[in-house]
């Protein structure tokens, strides 16, 4: 299983997340159609136009293990399991504290 | 993140400093350079609050080695002793705190502050992405009740606890917070984080001061602060002497440790425009695990039904990340209404000691040793520290059940409750009380008043009045100290 803190990028946008919450379903972790590769490693492949919908800044995005990703990076693709979608984790807003 | 999303943005003020998001940035790659090529395998710094805080949090974190800030207010004697627990340290020190530190020179490297930041400017940068299950940061406990304790917080902690209360970038533009809690507390390490990922500008103030409080509210428009007890009473005693409305700010939160709930009514009558919160957590915990919300105080503030007034004196409800459990003395989890010691769960709590190793159960559950209650809404009531309970002929008192008692009595301001060792009872209870200003109160009826609300063996056995309570720098009030000084002097009435 993927590890809590592992970062990742798209290989067909500039979408990079870093894993929240890791299961065993990120390991098939996709963006833009193409799965998530580490940081430095070589690129390949095209936005799969199907997958297009982008992914947003500073947003956590779950699947429904429970599995969970930040967006550190906003790109072009949709993050997705496979062919499942992933959906925008809508937080209860808590006051600031600190 | 916080330097692709808004670069320019002012992050820090800290006096004359200010610091945009890629100024700070680019001084932890610096600072990141500097710790690498020292060989350290640790940083410690020894300092006030304000931008070395965050920086070195951060240039620490880049170079791969845990960062512990140290409780400046020690004796040099204090500070070398737990500096020596450090692992082949670097100390970063503020040049004030420099003189009587000798004892470190020779054996460790030292840096003072200002050369620090001088270096950072120019030094070949390093930034490395640490491993999450890495330890971050590493914080004494206060050691109020035994020696201090080294509470490892790992990257993951400290993350888990950011992402699962704060949304990215979610503060305005011209939102502002006022952090004078002190750089060696959870609760400063917590701010750095936090804010800076909310893309909310952070105001120093180094050393607390409520004249300046207020003004710097006014000054750098500040919107949201956090406060310890004590810090809270002296503002709200500034407050009270008229002038200032802090206009600016829409949220206060506050804790610490526990905020007599006659100051929490003042501060919410004085301040009708802002929003307050009770925040509890623990260092063990990263922070915050519950939060008392804006909305929860005027509820509570406004209710008919005494269950939602009773709330007021909770630590509200706890954070979505973070489970709960109250157990009784054999382990069993109790339902809502009764009372037992506080468990925790969740990726931001550590409960992980150098020296010791975790202290967590088989299933990830953390002791918090504190005494408390879940209300049927699920609303959390702390009622001290299991280690705090006084055993008087055999049964079990929490003093801060005699204490929300005596705080309430209009000659009280301030109250702590003690156990002291009795020849008949094996302990007594004594109540020492700060008197109101300009109250003389009588022993006998403040031994009534508590009589008339609690059962006769939880009346004290003695009072004694004092000008004032001992605590430390977030407003814990030193029970061992002072019942050593009542031991020392077991006569007095």
């Amino acid at each position: 299983m993927i590890k809590n803190g592992t970062r990742l990028a798209s290989q067909v946008c500039d979408t990079q997340v870093i894993v929240v919450r890791s299961a065993d379903s990120l390991d098939d972790l996709r963006c833009g159609g193409a799965p998530m590769v580490e940081l430095n490693a070589e690129r390949s492949g095209e936005l799969d136009p199907s997958f297009a919908d982008g992914s947003v800044m500073g947003k956590r995005y779950v699947d429904e293990t429970g599995a969970e990703v930040l967006v550190t990076k906003a790109g072009a693709g949709t993050l997705a399991v496979g062919q499942a979608v992933l959906s925008l984790k809508e937080a209860k807003p808590l006051p600031a504290s600190d | 993140m916080a330097t692709s999303s808004d670069p320019d943005r002012t992050a820090i003020v800290s006096g004359d400093v200010r610091l945009t998001t890629q100024q700070l940035s680019d001084l932890a790659d610096g600072g990141a350079g500097i710790i690498a090529r020292s060989g350290a395998s640790h940083v410690a710094y020894v300092g006030l609050g304000g931008a070395m805080l965050p920086l070195l949090m951060f240039a620490s974190a880049r170079a791969g080695v845990p960062f512990t800030p140290i409780n400046y207010r020690l004796s040099a004697e204090g500070i070398t002793t737990l500096i020596a627990r450090l692992p082949d340290p670097l100390v970063v020190v503020d040049s004030r705190y420099l003189d009587g530190l000798d004892a470190l020179a020779g054996a460790t490297r030292v840096i003072v502050s200002d050369d620090f930041l001088v270096q950072a400017r120019e030094a070949e940068p390093a930034a490395e992405f640490a491993d999450p299950d890495s330890v971050g940061i590493v914080l004494f406990t206060s050691g109020t009740t035994s020696q201090p304790k080294a509470v490892e917080l790992t990257h993951n902690n400290l993350t888990s606890y950011v992402t699962g209360t704060v949304e990215f970038g979610s503060a305005e533009p011209i939102d502002a917070a006022l952090i004078c809690v002190p750089p060696y507390h959870i609760a400063g390490v917590s701010a750095a984080l936090s804010n800076l990922y909310a893309g909310r500008k952070m105001v120093y103030l180094p050393v607390f001061d409520p004249e300046q409080w207020v003004a710097l509210v006014d000054a750098e428009h500040v919107t949201s602060a956090t406060v310890v007890p004590t810090m809270l009473d002296r503002i709200v005693t500034v407050l009270q002497q008229g002038g200032h409305r802090l206009s600016s700010l829409r949220n206060l939160a506050y804790g610490g440790s526990k905020v007599p709930l006659p100051l929490v009514r003042n501060a919410l009558e004085l301040l009708p425009h802002v929003g307050f919160v009770n925040a509890y957590g623990l260092t063990e915990t990263s922070s915050t695990i519950a939060v008392l919300t804006p909305d929860d105080h005027r509820e509570a503030q406004g209710a008919a039904d005494p269950a939602v007034v009773r709330r007021l004196a909770s630590v509200g409800q706890p954070v979505p990340s973070i489970e709960v459990q109250i157990r009784d003395d054999s382990g069993a989890v109790l339902p809502a209404g009764q009372t037992g010691e506080l468990f925790v769960r969740g990726e931001q709590v550590s409960g992980r000691y150098t020296g010791i190793g975790s202290v967590l159960d088989a299933e990830g559950w953390f002791p918090t040793k504190d005494i408390a209650t879940l209300d049927a809404g699920g609303y959390l009531f702390i009622g001290g520290r299991s280690d705090d309970t006084i055993i008087r002929g055999g049964e079990n008192i929490a003093p801060a059940e005699l204490e929300e008692v005596l705080v309430e009595h209009p000659h009280v301001r301030d109250v702590v409750v003690v156990g002291v060792e009795d020849p008949q009872w094996g302990q007594a209870i004594v109540a020492v009380v700060v008197p109101a200003l300009g109250a003389d109160p009588d022993p006998e009826e403040l031994r009534e008043y508590v009589r008339k609300s609690l059962r006769g063996s939880r009346t004290p056995d003695r009072v004694v009045f004092r000008d004032e309570l001992p605590t430390n720098a977030t407003g814990k009030v030193l029970r061992r100290d002072i019942v050593e000084e009542l031991r020392a002097a077991p006569a007095e009435q």
